[in-house]
């Protein structure tokens, strides 16, 4: 089956962020397609490069880059979320006059259509947030 | 061969206190351009959002409540409202937004796009769906 | 046809489980996960909201809080993250309460 995730909350502060990457993890170990991982409201914050957790600890981020690079996963950052909590990639940073990105290897920045297109190819949703 | 899903859009947090209000409403606009059949159901804290008569100048944030009105030109016209939850709250069809849509097979005639529904109604509109939105 | 409902707050915390279990119907399955998992604990007063529906826990959740699989409700089924996805996938649809 495709499914496409939605993560509606950020690294650490809610555990959507956790239930989401071991969703998709055992999904992925039975052979399923993840056709989206799609953040929005501060699950946008996933995305950030400029996380450090303290070492005894999982590290949120980098386990989604490398889930995502492992697999080829289409992990979406919305463009709307990521302007109002200052995630940046470089086309952001030059359309809205940033002096610095911030936005960790496996992710990209884009709109919501991205959500709804998810919703529409994907034999499933699946919405992880508060 | 249509693409043509039911997608459903849960609204069940009241305005202002949290974003979720808002930036779910920006998914709905957008999917008006997927041309996907969409409705929207209001239940828990989420019938606050559709109350009239909201200032926020006081809080300075954006009041968006009048985007709501604008539903209907976006071909959304099914606004599910829950009856037990409005009723929990003392709140009745008048306290909300009143909101329609043109029906251009008849004359652009104004219709109601809420319907209040009871909670088992709700439950047989969601079997009915293809995708649960939730925010 | 059936719905996947997941619920992932304590109904102590919020009323997302009564939501749930007053609106779930047929074969609706419920999926108890994160802080959800405390709604299944047989001695607590919410666990009656879950009486004669298809509930199960997420296993690692229960662990995390130190709720050993006896204190659970009759009836609730404990599975992993693959068993979720399993879920997932026999059922039509998910609805997150949040």
């Amino acid at each position: 089956m495709k499914f496409t995730i939605q993560v509606n909350e950020g690294p650490y502060q809610h555990q959507s962020a956790d239930s989401a990457y071991h969703f998709a993890k055992a999904a992925l170990e039975k052979g399923h397609e993840i056709f989206r991982i799609f953040f929005y409201h501060d699950g946008v914050n996933n995305g950030t490069r400029l996380t450090t957790p303290p070492q005894d600890d999982r590290n949120i981020v980098a386990r989604w880059t490398e889930l995502g690079q492992a697999h080829d996963i289409d992990m979406v950052l919305c463009v709307a979320a990521a302007q109002r909590r200052g995630l940046v990639d470089d086309g952001e940073a030059e359309r809205n006059g940033k002096d610095a990105t911030n936005i960790a290897p496996g992710f990209r920045i884009s709109g919501l259509g991205q959500l709804v297109e998810g919703g529409i190819q994907s034999d499933r949703l699946i919405v992880f947030g508060d | 061969m249509s693409d043509t899903k039911k997608f459903l859009f849960f609204n069940r947090k009241a305005p202002y206190g949290t974003i979720y209000a808002w930036e779910s409403l920006e998914v709905v606009l957008i999917s008006a351009a997927f041309e996907q059949d969409v409705s929207l159901a209001f239940m828990d804290d989420g019938v606050y959002q559709l109350v009239k008569g909201q200032d926020t100048s006081g809080i300075g944030m954006k009041n968006f409540s009048p985007t709501y009105a604008a539903l209907g030109d976006y071909e959304i016209t099914k606004i599910y409202v829950e009856k037990e939850s409005l009723e929990e709250r003392g709140l009745t069809l008048d306290d909300l937004q009143h909101l329609v849509w043109e029906d251009e097979d008849e004359d652009y005639a104004e219709k109601d796009s809420i319907r209040l529904v009871s909670r088992a109604e709700l439950g047989d509109v969601m079997a009915e769906q293809d995708v649960l939105f939730n925010f | 046809m059936s719905i996947l409902h997941l619920v992932n707050k304590s109904p102590y915390e919020n009323s997302n489980l009564n939501t749930a279990t007053s609106i779930m119907k047929g074969d609706d399955v419920l999926l108890l996960i994160e802080d959800g998992v405390y709604g299944a604990v047989k001695s607590g007063k919410a666990s009656a909201m879950i009486a004669g529906q298809k509930v199960s826990v997420l296993g690692p959740d229960l662990a995390a809080r130190g709720i050993s699989e006896d204190k659970l409700a009759d009836g609730v089924g404990v599975i992993d993250y693959a068993g979720f996805v399993d879920l997932v996938e026999s059922n039509d649809k998910v609805q997150s309460w949040l």
